[in-house]
């Protein structure tokens, strides 16, 4: 990597400033992708403003959300005793995450934040729900992923908690690529009384999106059996050395049949 | 608890490794130690027009910035050559230590940048500026002949053209057969992914005039020969190459690369030590590839379903330059296998090797034996499902008869000794082949095809007779030495050319001592790795370290018992001839007398009473062996697949390794190897594979996108052995390391194909991926839907 500042405040404000005082800055949260690009000298940020000593890593129950500090490392969310009794799914996701070396150290609001089209997060924020809180606002999670590596986040705007709708159901259930396992195709279905949510990640070329036509099927009859007569158009979805975009449609039927249980 | 031959004794090497102890190159350090980074060609296939390094040369930390046109050095050899069909040689193009005038690969080394820090010859690098010609890259293995002229005069891209067998009788064969089975096959290219990338440390004695070379490497002696003789034609004396610890190796770290040697050839121009190691994706690109090879098959049996013919028409990929053995690769150790365990009249095959714009192929586990086993394995298949055999049936009907024995092939080989049915019966029974189709229809019913798939392999390992050899084109012997050194109190340093890089030699060459001398395991060292510490060697490759290396080890102990039992004698007051040696004691025939071998150990040392007139004093003795033939382990692989028809996964529910490895020095480790072998073979079978766009990028050049097989991609193996010892070698051994790795893909190939043949599928290539078998499944639907 290229010879970088390193920068670790001690709140969100003091990291703004911190980020405000370099020319391209960049925040690091878990790490996960940023560490290695810069290793592979494929970026070279002027400094690093390294936001774990934040406070960013709590998570509560809220009453009718599960608010989850960003700088909340995989494996805590996937052990957490209150994500586990409200939202299991969330847990079951954040712990099919990578390995055991980046549950310890990749972060909710790093994965949110980068917005890879292969990560699991993005889903459940997506079918959950979430609202997520920066320094400076709420935003929606219908308002939030704006396309591949894309988010509303401003160049100064820090994640700093994302508030996940506890459903009445939810299940997250990935096919994961065989080589770098992450989601080849991740589906994340929400039931919410009579509202269903299914979020996609892995397979769009926009980055994760909403299946409306499997949510208004299971809306009116939540099985599996009711999606067999849903055809996944493969128009949009991303087809590379691993899975052609026909192969990709036929995951995402099948994935959310295994999530509807 | 007994430490001999065939005891499993925990590996002593293992507190080091697993604890992070070991010593690798890279945790060498060497005072006023510089680092050197590689400009590396990020283009297929290119004429160099300039390479301006002023601005680097002139970077923060930077000693030295070298290019092609600085080096007045040999580049790396071809240790192996085969004739044309034509009888003209094989072409072997020059490989420049870095580029001159021209790229052949992306990776290939154009520059080298030499700074105080890595850092600094990194960011230094960066300002090497190379200006390039484009030419068209060279990627189809099918129209590489076609191609633009890689190497200049060689015509069609071609290295060589080589046959072996008699065409007309095979074609006879084929002519007059009941049924030809006709098949074409892929072996994919793989990737060696050692955990340990390549690693070199140069060191220039400027008093001395010599160098001392830290590398990763498999055979550090023939590192030494070949840089000292060939590369930089000096005595060899004047370079002592160290292989510390090596994290694996699996063939890639055979061959001299040219990183090494121009970190030695600059050590000299700068007097400094020079470090390089490479990052993982500076071993995907430049860590010679293994397999690729594509093989047009035909297969002529009888009316009785007895093979009379088999001809097989190879091509085979050999990259941008000709590496050390990628000659021999697809050639002597392929070609010579074709006739697998079966008894094949008449075999003949041609193999064209070409040269494309990727990185160099050579020997990779198994090398040349998996890719002949895998063709053989699938034309068996699918010839008994074309005569509708059961597969298993089919090859036992053809298996050479034990009474055959010694069996002379069509291919030159002369298998020793062999008895393969008892090998496939217990395989079976191991697996439960025979209520196999209750469990196909039980899964079925829960909507899984379940598949069984068999493979009987050959392969011919304890390489090598030199003679043979080198009458089939190899330069170098194929030999190995081992010294075994008394101390006086009766402890033993044994050293050897054989190199340990995870096979366990500390711990199965003490158990050769301890069965021998009757001293523990724990006082026996194993000394090697290291040119100046070790007789000659020829290192570790091809199953050989025991079956030629263990067998010198036991040679070199006849001599220390021979010399002993005369120390002995005279001790005992007795005729050499009457004295026994036995579990670590002297006893004379017919008497109660007895030394112990410690005793004749001290006695050696501090001769005081000692036959010094007629004996030496000191108990150390050197041998070399060079084996009358190749060892043949052998055996039959099953493996028992599910489909998930929804996704395309396989899972492998069960699997069954039965093998003929001879005489077993330490089963646990034996085991271990049969494992690795087996994981490597699924991994090239459903997950792994070095992918080149069309214009020579390896897209597939880190994990993100090479799929290498992991803990849960594997099911628990169950592993038997028969056993009919090696008919020409004291220690009565075969070789297990590369089994594994040639049994293994054809039985999962087969397996699967076998799963979905109720829906006609007849073919799938490796790596049988999940987006592959889904296709697979949903085009046999459409085909039965029309």
């Amino acid at each position: 990597m290229y010879s970088t500042k390193y920068m670790k405040p001690n709140s969100t404000s003091e990291a703004l400033d911190a980020i405000n005082s370099l020319g391209e800055g960049k925040f690091l949260a878990g790490g996960m992708t940023l560490i290695p690009t810069l290793k592979q000298r494929l970026a070279n940020p002027d400094g690093l403003v390294d936001i774990s000593g934040c406070d960013l890593d709590s998570i509560a129950d809220e009453g009718e959300t599960i608010k989850i500090g960003a700088m909340s490392r995989h494996v805590s969310v996937a052990e957490s005793a209150v994500v586990k009794k409200a939202i299991p799914a969330l847990a079951k996701l954040a712990e099919g995450i990578g390995d055991r070396q980046v549950r310890n150290r990749g972060t909710l609001g790093g994965s949110v934040a980068n917005n890879d089209p292969s990560a699991c997060y993005p889903s459940a924020v997506l079918a959950l729900k979430a609202n997520v809180h920066t320094n400076s606002r709420s935003i929606a999670a219908d308002d939030f992923f704006t396309g591949m590596f894309e988010t509303a986040l401003e160049e100064d705007e820090i994640i700093e908690s994302i508030s996940f709708l506890k459903p009445t159901k939810a299940n997250y259930v990935k096919f994961p690529n065989p080589a770098s396992r992450y989601a080849m195709v991740g589906v994340f279905v929400a039931q919410f009384g009579d509202e269903v949510r299914v979020a996609v990640t892995g397979a769009g070329e926009g980055g994760v999106f909403r299946h409306q036509e499997m949510e208004s099927v299971l809306s009116s009859n939540f099985s599996a059996d009711s999606l067999s007569s849903v055809n996944i158009v493969s128009d949009g979805l991303i087809s590379d050395l691993h899975a052609s975009a026909e192969y990709r449609a036929n995951l995402i039927k099948e994935m959310t049949k295994r999530a509807v249980v | 608890m007994s430490e001999g031959i065939g005891a499993s004794v925990q590996r002593k090497e293992d507190k080091k490794f697993l604890t992070g102890k070991g010593r690798y190159t890279d945790d060498i350090n060497r005072a006023g130690q510089v680092y050197a980074h590689f400009v590396r060609s990020d283009i297929a296939h290119a004429n160099i027009k300039s390479i301006n390094t002023k601005v680097a040369a002139e970077a923060s930390g930077v000693v030295a910035v070298y290019t092609g046109e600085d080096i007045d050095v040999g580049g790396p050899i071809c240790g192996w050559v085969v004739p044309n069909r034509d009888g003209s040689a094989t072409h072997e193009p020059p490989h420049p230590l870095l580029a001159k005038g021209k790229v052949r690969f992306v990776g290939d080394a154009v520059a080298v940048v030499i700074a105080e820090s890595l850092q600094e010859a990194k960011s230094a690098s960066e300002l090497v500026e190379v200006d390039y010609d484009e030419l068209p890259a060279v990627v189809n293995l099918e129209t590489a002949s076609s191609g633009a002229e890689i190497h200049e005069g060689m015509a069609e891209n071609r290295y060589f053209d080589w046959e072996l067998g008699d065409e007309e009788a095979t074609d006879n064969a084929l002519n007059s057969a009941s049924r030809v089975v006709k098949l074409t096959v892929r072996n994919n290219r793989l990737v060696p992914n050692p955990m340990e990338p390549r690693s070199a440390l140069a060191e220039y004695d400027e008093l001395n005039d010599s160098y001392t070379l830290y590398t990763t490497s498999q055979s550090p002696h023939l590192t030494r020969l070949v840089l000292a003789a060939f590369m930089f034609q000096i005595p060899e004396s004047k370079i002592r190459v160290v292989a510390p610890d090596v994290g694996g190796g699996f063939g890639a770290k055979i061959y001299v690369y040219v990183e090494e040697a121009v970190c030695t050839w600059a050590s000299k121009k700068i007097k400094r030590p020079i470090k390089w190691t490479a990052d993982r994706t500076q071993a995907f690109l430049t860590d010679a590839h293994g397999r690729d090879h594509i093989n047009n098959i035909q297969l002529a049996l009888d009316s009785n379903n007895k093979i009379t013919g088999l001809r097989v028409d190879t091509l085979a990929n050999l990259g941008g330059y000709l590496s050390a053995f990628a000659v021999a690769v697809p050639t002597y150790l392929h070609g010579t296998l074709l006739s697998g365990l079966y008894d094949i009249p008449a075999i003949y095959t041609n193999v064209k090797g070409y040269a494309t714009t990727t990185t160099p192929v050579d020997a990779y586990r198994g090398a040349g034996r998996p890719e002949a086993t895998y063709l053989l394995e699938r034309v068996m298949d699918q010839a008994a499902r074309e005569v509708g055999m059961d597969q298993a049936e089919f090859r036992r009907l053809n298996f050479i008869p034990k009474d055959a024995f010694p069996y002379q092939t069509a291919v030159a080989l002369q298998y020793d000794i062999g008895d393969y049915e008892p090998a496939l019966d217990k395989a079976m029974e191991m697996i439960d082949y025979k209520n196999f189709e209750n469990r196909r229809s039980e899964a079925s019913k829960r909507g899984k095809y379940r598949g069984i798939g068999v493979s009987s392999y050959i392969e011919a390992c304890g390489i090598a007779p030199s003679a043979v050899a080198g009458a089939l084109g190899g330069r170098v012997g194929g030999w190995e030495s081992a010294s075994v050194r008394v101390d006086p109190t009766g402890t033993i340093t044994v050293t050897t050319g054989a190199h340990s890089h995870g096979q366990g030699h500390a711990t199965t060459f003490a158990q050769i001592v301890t069965e021998r001398l009757g001293v523990p395991n724990s006082s026996v060292e194993l000394v090697h790795g290291d040119s100046d510490r070790s007789p000659f060697g020829m290192g570790t490759y091809g199953s050989r370290s025991l079956a030629v290396g263990g067998v010198a080890i036991s040679k070199a102990i006849d001599k220390i018992v021979e010399k002993s039992k005369k120390i002995a004698a005279h001790l005992m007051e007795a005729s050499a001839d009457d004295v026994e040696f036995k579990d670590g004691k002297f006893t004379v025939a017919g008497t109660d007398k007895e030394t112990a071998f410690g005793d004749v150990a001290l006695a050696a040392y501090v001769p005081h009473n000692y036959p010094l007139e007629t004996l030496e004093p000191g108990l150390e003795e050197t041998a070399f062996y060079d084996p009358m033939n190749f060892t043949y382990p052998a055996g039959t692989h099953i493996a028992e697949v599910e489909v998930d028809p929804a996704t395309g996964v396989v899972e492998i529910v069960d699997w069954a390794a039965c093998d003929d490895f001879g005489n077993l020095i330490n089963p646990m480790i034996v085991e271990g190897q049969v494992h690795g072998g087996i994981a490597q073979g699924i991994g090239q079978a459903l997950l792994e594979n070095a992918h080149y766009d069309e214009n020579g990028q390896l897209l597939t050049a880190s994990y993100m996108d090479y799929c290498m097989p992991r803990a849960d991609d594997l099911p628990s193996f169950k592993v038997g052995y028969t056993n009919t010892p090696c008919t020409h070698n004291d220690l009565g051994v075969k070789g297990c390391g590369e089994a594994g790795a040639i049994a293994s893909p054809p039985a999962l190939i087969n397996a699967i194909i076998n799963a979905l043949s109720p829906l006609g599928v007849t073919d799938m290539s490796m790596p049988a991926t999940p987006q592959k078998v889904w296709k697979a499944i949903q085009d046999s639907q459409s085909v039965a839907a029309e």
